[in-house]
């Protein structure tokens, strides 16, 4: 039966001001299926305050044999970190 | 009987309907169609446990014995227990556990809604904690039930079938005795009466989403309350028990 339903990606906002984060996957046949087994699965120890769902057909993806020309050319641009200001404390989550 | 009786007989009344649905939902456990599904089925078992001891706690210090919620929940005999009949029906397929929840949760839903506006301060207490819990419950088997009713050919068949079934055991839920009287008179509690046709129309509307009939009006089974049960209560009741039983005062 599993093999039937569709994988959905589940992102759990953990609080708020926090963004979501994704936490996993569920098989459901619907939408709103899809959020109820997000919710039973992901959010049953009150991880959450907001849950998306989205179907994992629908996230477009990097081809990891891209990985070279897309991410390697970051590595070496120390310059745009901004590790070079002091954060003051009372700042929280950056 | 006086008030503070009638308190304590509706406590663990509502306290035994608890925990014979979360028990018949516990068997179902390792048996679900999905992981989600199992995993969800045993969640809401151990909503209902939780609120079964809430009540069993309280109906201990309504008492005033030093009854615990285990003395309660294990250690009584069978025609002790006044559960809905509906909830110790054994266990079928997916769709009568469904169909058993939606009955069942539709009804509990709008008592416990009640319950909160009640005057018995250890009542609104656990209503007010419960119904949140209820209120997803119900969601979550609705949406079952349309999906399945409006679903394949034989889904509906099967769900329809579960739903004529089960249906002999829904005029229980507003079969007010003295006890449901008093409570209401007393503490202000829930109105059967008033809430049967606001049941029937929420009831009608799901059924309806799920392009099933509603049963006929037929004679119904409302024994519960006395403490008749089906021939289905006693093994179950013997399984939940039998640990204490072996073992009088054990500690996990």
């Amino acid at each position: 039966m599993g093999n039937d339903w569709p994988l959905y990606e589940v992102f759990i906002r953990a609080k708020s001001g926090l963004s979501h984060r994704h936490a996993g996957s569920v098989h459901a046949a619907d939408d709103e299926m899809a959020l109820n087994h997000a919710r039973d699965v992901y959010t049953r120890r009150n991880e959450g305050v907001s849950i998306w769902v989205v179907r994992s057909s629908e996230i477009v993806a990097s081809d990891p044999q891209d990985s070279a020309e897309l991410f390697e050319p970051a590595k070496d641009k120390i310059y745009r970190h901004p590790t070079f200001y002091d954060i003051p404390d009372d700042v929280g989550n950056m | 009987m006086d008030k503070d009786q009638a308190l304590l007989k509706y406590v663990l009344r509502l306290g035994d309907s608890a925990l014979v649905h979360g028990q018949r939902l516990i068997e179902l456990v390792a048996h679900g169609p999905e992981l989600e599904e199992e995993l969800a089925n045993a969640n809401f078992s151990l909503d209902h446990l939780g609120q079964a001891r809430m009540f069993y706690t309280y109906a201990g210090e309504l008492e005033g014995k030093g009854r615990t919620e285990d003395d309660f929940a294990l250690l009584r005999a069978e025609n002790e227990y006044e559960n809905l009949l509906l909830l110790e029906q054994p266990n079928g397929h997916f769709g009568d556990t469904v169909v058993r929840s939606v009955l069942f949760e539709s009804f509990y839903l709008l008592q416990l809604e009640a319950m909160v506006q009640c005057n018995a301060a250890g009542l609104v207490e656990i209503a007010a904690r419960a119904v949140k819990e209820i209120r997803y419950h119900l969601r979550f088997n609705s949406q079952w039930l349309i999906r399945l009713g409006d679903g394949t050919q034989e889904s509906h068949r099967r769900v329809q079938e579960s739903l004529n079934d089960y249906w002999q055991f829904t005029g229980e839920f507003f079969a007010a005795d003295e006890v449901d009287k008093i409570v209401q008179e007393k503490f202000q509690g829930p109105d059967l009466w008033k809430l049967q046709p606001t049941w029937r129309d929420n009831v009608a509307a799901i059924v309806a989403e799920a392009t099933l009939l509603l049963p006929e009006d037929q004679r119904m089974e409302i024994s519960g309350r006395e403490g008749q049960h089906s021939a289905h209560f006693g093994p179950m009741i013997t399984e939940m028990q039998s640990v204490q039983r072996a073992m009088p005062g054990l500690n996990w």
